[in-house]
């Protein structure tokens, strides 16, 4: 069995993302140390909440250096959920710090044309299109609706990093992959069976 | 392509199910975890749990309840019911809610608003706008369970608590509740274009046409309902329901 460890950093629910994790019997621990990031098969980074606290957080724990040791040097299979692909990016709006930079890529607030009826957060289910091929692709189709809870929204320079796009009064990037590292905007833990679908599929790489 | 969320929500008294009309004469609709399994099954966007005696019994809602919750449901799911202090929402996050509902503190202590949305952010925080009329003063704010007016009009309500960082309003008529005659669709409209973040319609639903309307005619992000999800037919036989997402087509 594999081990996957969810990365604690004081950013929102991460208890549905376990009791998901569970689900697929995979070994899941929930933990801020370094030893137990750094000993895992993948990690998963989820989160829910303001950015530059985010940060903030990250470096409080020393995980910045850790975080950059398993995704960039070990190059180990990671999953950030919602603020945790934020985190990925180089620099968010939300706070105007900078981020772990594993993408070209910035985080910006979600603008809407029709203010009544776009509202903001972006909350409720949405569809996704597949802009590319990936092993996290598996199972789902135009028609997989997941939950969203965002205000910011991830613009990625890199069209070929660009995995999932959303429309939510325009289009924006919903999920970007680059190698071993993923990162979707919707929370797949929230998702029903879609959203177990999808774990099942980072589970699998 | 977005599906604004339609939303069961429960009303529990003395750890039961039960349904009211104006906020009065509750009805017994049946164990909570049940409900539930049911909405599982049902494939429901999400859950409100309200709790309507525990701000006036001055009590936190069952954590105990809240975790039985968090265990079976496999949608979002939020719950209110006495929340006055960040611990409190810490409390109900860690047992397994998305997301909190606020009504009687954000009138009594708005700061708590803006505190709570500090620390768990903004998507955490749904405040919940009880809206009643009041004779010679148009539609109020009421509190503890619409037992006590605010002396706010909804509008200010709404345009405060967006200011303090709310992520949702619920905004819910009193007197249309229960009664299944249709949402109060100019108030909604009021609120959704008052303020920026999401705004959920309550009191009233009876159909799929009377949440098209909510959406279309009151730009609500959501819809939610208690007795349309719990009774069926005419003579108000309990059963638990949901819509056939097919039937759903709201752009």
């Amino acid at each position: 069995m594999q081990n996957i460890t969810i990365v604690n950093y004081g950013m929102g629910n991460i208890n549905s993302v376990k009791k998901q994790m569970e689900r697929l019997a995979v070994n899941v621990i929930v933990s801020s140390k370094s030893e137990d990031i750094l000993s895992a098969d993948k990690i998963i980074l989820p989160g829910v909440g303001h950015f530059e606290k985010a940060m903030e957080n990250l470096q409080e724990l020393n995980l910045v250096d850790v975080l950059n040791d398993f995704v960039l040097v070990k190059k180990k299979p990671t999953l950030g959920i919602c603020l945790g692909m934020q985190l990925m990016t180089n620099f968010s709006e939300e706070g105007n710090v900078k981020g772990l930079g594993w993408f070209d890529a910035e985080v910006v607030k979600i603008t809407v044309d029709d203010t009544l009826r776009f509202k903001i957060p972006h909350v409720g289910w949405n569809t996704i299109d597949q802009k590319k091929e990936s092993d996290l692709n598996v199972g789902l189709n135009s028609d997989s609706s997941f939950y969203f809870v965002h205000a910011y929204k991830v613009i990625a320079h890199e069209v070929k990093d660009i995995l999932h796009s959303t429309v939510y009064s325009s289009e924006f990037t919903s999920a970007i992959s680059k190698d071993n590292i993923f990162g979707v905007q919707y929370h797949p833990e929230k998702s029903q069976d879609i959203g177990l679908q999808l774990f099942r599929n980072f589970i699998a790489l | 392509m977005f599906r604004p969320r339609i939303i069961p929500v429960l009303l529990l008294k003395d750890e039961a199910l039960v349904k009211s009309i104006e906020f009065k004469k509750h009805n017994y609709i049946g164990d909570p975890i049940n409900a539930v399994r049911i909405f599982n099954d049902l494939r429901a966007d999400e859950l409100v749990f309200l709790d309507i005696q525990a701000s006036k019994e001055n009590r936190l809602i069952s954590l105990d309840f809240v975790r039985d919750v968090g265990e079976e449901a496999k949608m979002p799911f939020a719950v209110g019911g006495g929340i006055k202090t960040i611990e409190d929402i810490r409390a109900i996050i860690n047992a397994g809610a998305e997301k909190v509902i606020i009504n009687t503190s954000a009138i009594q202590n708005p700061a708590f608003i803006r505190e709570a949305a500090n620390y768990f952010g903004s998507s955490t925080i749904v405040v919940c706008i009880d809206v009643k009329k009041k004779l010679f003063k148009g539609n109020q704010t009421w509190m503890l369970n619409g037992s006590v007016s605010s002396g706010m009009t909804p509008v200010e309500t709404a345009r405060k608590m967006e200011s303090l960082g709310a992520g949702e309003i619920i905004i819910q008529s009193i007197d249309k509740d229960g009664t299944m005659t249709g949402y109060d669709l100019e108030l909604i409209r009021t609120i959704s274009e008052t303020v920026a973040i999401p705004v959920i319609a309550l009191g009233g639903a009876n159909s799929i046409t009377d949440m098209k309307k909510a959406r279309e005619l009151g730009f609500a992000s959501a819809m939610a309902a208690g007795s349309m999800f719990v009774y069926q037919g005419s003579k108000k036989g309990v059963l638990i329901n949901y819509i056939e997402k097919t039937e759903v087509n709201f752009e």
